[in-house]
């Protein structure tokens, strides 16, 4: 298996608390992988420290050419790391002073320094592609959950990231968005886009995972293509939890 | 007792009248300065920057502490003594400076507070896009947080033309120094402190009005 993205002994702790141990995780380009288990359990902390929006303690994660060391990584490392990973929040966190068009563009005028007349072009390329091209001057206040998340999922998108992380980006949302959010992961889940989803849909899991991770107490207990985990994990703690929640 | 001189009021207003540039200069000259100080001093103390933070933390800590006319006196009597370049300082200037240092101790604690009022997840979305510590502040927090601290550094900026009648103590003429030097001539204290009083209150007044403006206009633009 070709990894072009590789965790390796990733850890984090707090404090005394050891909220990851030891993660070895390899993505193949496109791949598109689940991440499933209890709460509390270092799915979101994993994601987070891809992202170094909390800072691991030890482990190496190799994103192509970029090489972190966790240990010893500079700031440069983690604005790189940033700029080529796209995240994903739970509850949006858009730029309340920003237009939705603003909030995609700002990586792309801010970050990268493109023109403005490009970056604009751009957003408003994703701004149609999440399906909101009427609402591109709309700020954040004056969209639903579903539609904030959208505009969270596309201000990832436009970083054109090597990996996208999505932290459980339906679980704040009311029922009735959870559908549209669910089918603009899947629209982007093209096989091209590498991605790494915590959720805790597990229908959505099921079906657009090409490999599903089951995490508990920090560690990976299992993984395996979908029909594999779902069907017919081996390890007990995965039934166990499957059950739970199925 | 005689009953107040209003003809002579009438004449004093021309005069007082005349220092409102001075008074206004000295006040829009400290808070400009005032804005810029405080928000780097407020920056400064929600990063908690090793060092420099505990510096900061004891200069607001002082100039809170302490009254204006003391440190007033302070600058323009006191420092002139250790430092032998200070001795030219007009009063104006010495003024100038103790109102920013003064104001812009309360207005850091107040920007403080808007900052860490801004939704930690802004700050984390835009690490996430790879923006630095700068530019994410620049860009998205320090813009949310000038709306919620707009209307109290407005009432400092009030304080702070109030504040400007102190610089008669450093022997500058401005509305309350001119006011003075009326009364101290025609022995009508009343009437000249009067007449100073009802000047302080108009502007504060017009200020106000457009501080409620603000205030309407930035509550329709955050409305969430």
């Amino acid at each position: 298996m070709s990894c072009n993205i590789e965790i390796s002994g990733l850890t984090k702790r707090f404090g005394q608390n050891t909220v990851l141990n030891n993660i070895d995780l390899c993505l193949k380009p496109g791949e598109r992988v689940a991440i499933i288990g209890p709460s509390g359990t270092g799915k979101s902390t994993l994601l987070r420290c891809l992202n170094f929006l909390d800072a691991p303690d030890e482990g190496r994660i190799t994103l192509g050419d970029l090489k972190v060391d966790a240990a010893r990584a500079s700031k440069a490392d983690i604005l790189a790391l940033r700029r080529r990973t796209g995240f994903v929040f739970q509850n949006y966190a858009l730029f309340a002073n920003k237009s939705a068009r603003q909030n995609i563009m700002e990586g792309l005028t801010t970050v990268r320094g493109w023109p403005a007349a490009k970056a604009t072009d751009r957003a408003n390329q994703i701004l149609t592609r999440i399906g909101l091209a009427d609402r591109g001057d709309s700020f954040p206040s004056a969209l639903s959950g579903g539609q904030q998340q959208r505009v969270g999922i596309g201000r990832a998108m436009a970083l054109d990231a090597d990996l996208m992380l999505f932290d459980e980006p339906t679980s704040a949302l009311d029922p009735e968005w959870v559908g549209e959010v669910l089918d603009l992961i899947r629209a982007i889940a093209d096989g091209r886009q590498t991605m790494l989803i915590v959720t805790h849909e597990m229908q959505f899991a099921r079906e657009i995972a090409d490999r599903v991770v089951f995490m508990e107490g920090g560690r990976i207990v299992e993984q395996g293509p979908p029909d594999q985990i779902f069907g017919n994990a081996r390890d007990e703690r995965t039934r166990a939890f499957l059950r739970r929640v199925g | 007792m005689n009953a107040l001189d209003i003809a002579y009021m009438w004449d004093l207003v021309p005069v007082i009248a005349g220092y409102i540039p001075l008074t206004l200069f000295m006040a829009l000259v400290s808070m400009v300065l005032a804005l810029i100080l405080s928000a780097m001093l407020a920056i400064v103390r929600v990063l908690k920057l090793p060092v420099i933070d505990r510096g900061v933390a004891i200069f607001i800590s002082f100039f809170r502490g302490t009254p204006l006319l003391v440190q007033l006196f302070l600058f323009y009597y006191g420092l002139p003594q250790l430092f032998s370049f200070m001795t030219n300082i007009n009063g104006v200037t010495a003024a100038i400076i103790g109102l920013t240092l003064h104001f812009s101790a309360y207005m850091a604690e107040s920007i403080r507070g808007a900052i860490l009022g801004v939704d930690r997840s802004q700050w984390e979305a835009a690490a996430s896009i790879g923006m630095t510590q700068g530019q994410l502040l620049r860009r998205i927090i320090l813009p949310q947080a000038a709306r919620t601290a707009a209307p109290t550094l407005m009432n400092y900026f009030i304080d702070m033309i109030k504040g400007t009648s102190l610089a008669f103590t450093l022997g500058v003429t401005e509305m309350m120094g001119a006011a003075q030097k009326e009364a101290a001539g025609s022995f009508l204290y009343l009437e000249a402190f009067l007449v100073v009083a009802l000047f302080y209150w108009g502007i504060v007044e017009i200020l106000s009005v457009g501080q409620r403006r603000m205030e309407q206009y930035l509550g329709k633009a955050v409305a969430r």
